[in-house]
């Protein structure tokens, strides 16, 4: 209404079209980039970053794709995501277990070498490094858990009797023999990728996984009460009075009523 | 003149000054864009570590760190405050460019240089229409646009589809499938716009021209009062809007080619038979005075003072 009787100004109308048009082809485009950006994120479960690596999220803000990591990293472990080819962010770096695996350098190079921190350098120690975890994903397969002692995983973890250790178990196939079932600790496993290397299965049973898929996680609220007791080094509650366990009842073999109660039917005297 | 200006470009200096003579800004350029690839180069295919790296982040001699200050913003933009290496190299990038002139390296570093220069050569061979021209301002829209695309996913948004970090990348580290992005830019600046993509997409060049707004080298019209309107040099120059402000300007204006948009590649110099450019620093505005008053008053004539 106010506008009736002030001309319009053609060039402002040509700026506000202009504008209008510069900030739609944006949109698309910004749009089309940031669903890139989300698709960026989803690695490959076989693609396992450097050691120190932030979380991937964090990381992909962090990395600038330079490659320094790859070219510091003495065993060729280290590659650089390929346009197209590998499904990894193109330009940053990772490894694949199975082909080359992380010889965990005491003095961790590809950390030393990032220029931004994508790699943290909070790492000091090789041994707290957490590129993954190992999972023995495939028992069926596995030979220790078939009865054989391969133990090749086992012997070549750099973390051995931490990381994996050979845990005993009765052999009920044989009937005489013992399983070593190879068993991963997560809290010393590094992700170093050796085990899954060295497996000598044509596909290995075990595999190193990021640690969101390798592993569940405990409710914030739950508590172990073994491990409370023996914090406490006594009872967790005062004054329980321990009343005797039930015994079983008429016959102490008597395994047809293992609480100690026949059935009322079987009562003497019931059903006649 | 409409005969002249259908002679191929830069017929006539090189008839004056030969062929060198003609393309020794393209020549250097050349040089110099296989020089800072051979650095790169060397490490990996002879073993003669001088440069480790990419064109986004690399250490020379083990000492001095150099970051894309651009991809450095990204990241700043993302969430991720960088080492000091990075921080350092960034700075010593920027400063250099803010110095001799942010798109210098456009012109003489960047790898897809070459691609888009030789699609423009076969552009002009074909005589091809200019086809589709969004304003210039456009890559600044992008360039705006990336940055709040990183800001918002947390990722660097550019370094996704960059494909000068991804040429370079794949020639010092691994090619995959970029070689169809090169030829993706090629055809766009081929058929679709010509001086399409370093022109009006680009955000990189963009940024690289924002920072070099006031950079001390700088070509200049010096003898602009030559000038004999073969346009040899606008058909040459990759952003020809930056010619006339100092080419045409009103006598006692600055001889200086002073847009942020210029590359400094120095093909206006090549291509000039009567040499009216000259590369030189802002603060050189000297003008070459007509010889002969008598002789030069036809550009005066048709514009009284």
């Amino acid at each position: 209404m106010s506008l009736v009787g002030k001309p319009l100004s053609p060039q402002r109308r040509r700026f506000l079209q202009d504008s209008a048009r510069a900030a739609g082809g944006c949109l698309v485009a910004g749009s089309l980039l940031a669903y890139l950006a989300r698709d960026a994120r989803a690695l490959p479960a076989e693609a396992l970053r450097p050691p120190g690596a932030l979380p991937e999220d964090d990381f992909l803000g962090a990395c600038i794709r330079c490659g320094l990591c790859v070219r510091d990293c003495p065993y060729d472990t280290l590659k650089l995501a390929e346009l197209g080819v590998d499904a990894v962010a193109t330009g940053t770096p990772y490894f694949i277990a199975r082909d080359v695996p992380c010889e965990m350098c005491e003095d961790i190079p590809c950390v030393a070498a990032c220029p931004t921190g994508a790699l943290d350098k909070g790492l000091q120690d090789i041994d707290d490094a957490k590129m993954g975890v190992a999972v023995l994903v495939d028992q069926e397969n596995c030979l220790n858990f078939l009865g054989l002692r391969c133990d090749v995983c086992y012997r070549v973890c750099p973390v051995i009797d931490e990381a994996i250790t050979l845990e005993l178990s009765h052999n009920d196939r044989s009937g005489h023999h013992a399983i070593f079932a190879p068993t991963v600790h997560a809290d010393h496993c590094t992700g170093c990728g050796v085990c899954e290397k060295s497996c000598v299965l044509p596909e290995a049973a075990i595999k190193v996984l990021p640690t969101r898929l390798a592993r569940g996680s405990s409710a914030e609220h739950y508590r172990k009460g073994w491990e409370e007791k023996a914090e406490k080094g006594g009872p967790l509650v005062e004054g329980i009075i321990d009343l005797p366990d039930r015994l079983p009842g008429p016959g102490a073999d008597n395994l047809a009523a293992p609480g100690g109660y026949e059935p009322g039917y079987n009562l003497p005297g019931a059903g006649q | 003149m409409t005969a002249r200006t259908h002679m191929p470009v830069g017929h006539e200096a090189r008839q004056v000054k030969g062929w060198v003579g003609a393309h020794r800004f393209l020549l250097l350029r050349r040089f110099s864009q296989l020089f800072f690839l051979a650095l790169f180069l060397l490490g990996p295919w002879f073993g003669i570590w001088i440069v480790k790296g990419t064109l986004a982040g690399s250490l020379t001699l083990g000492v001095l760190p150099l970051t894309d200050p651009f991809i450095l913003l990204q990241g700043l933009m993302a969430g991720h405050w960088p080492e000091m290496t990075a921080l350092v190299g960034g700075l010593i990038v920027l400063v250099a460019y803010a110095l001799i002139g942010g798109r210098v390296y456009c012109s003489w570093v960047c790898p897809i240089n070459p691609v888009t220069d030789a699609a423009h050569w076969l552009h002009r061979r074909l005589d091809l229409p200019k086809g589709w021209q969004p304003k210039r301002s456009t890559r600044l829209w992008i360039l705006a646009t990336v940055l709040i695309v990183s800001a918002l996913t947390g990722v660097i948004a550019w370094e996704l589809v960059n494909p000068i970090t991804m040429l370079h990348r794949g020639l010092v580290f691994g090619m995959g499938f970029v070689w169809a992005m090169v030829v993706a830019i090629f055809v766009f600046d081929l058929f679709v716009a010509r001086h399409g993509w370093c022109g009006h997409i680009c955000p990189v060049g963009a940024f690289y021209g924002l920072i070099g707004a006031k950079s001390l080298l700088r070509v200049s019209a010096t003898n602009r009062v030559a000038c004999d309107d073969c346009m040899d040099c606008y058909a040459v120059c990759p952003e020809n809007q930056v010619i006339s402000p100092a080419l045409k300007g009103k006598p006692g204006s600055s001889p200086l080619i002073l847009s942020p948009d210029c590359t400094t590649c120095g093909r206006c110099i090549d291509v000039c038979s009567v040499d009216v450019f000259k590369l030189t620093h802002r603060f050189d505005d000297a003008v070459v005075a007509p010889p002969d008053p008598a002789a030069a008053p036809q550009a005066r004539a048709a514009r009284p003072v």
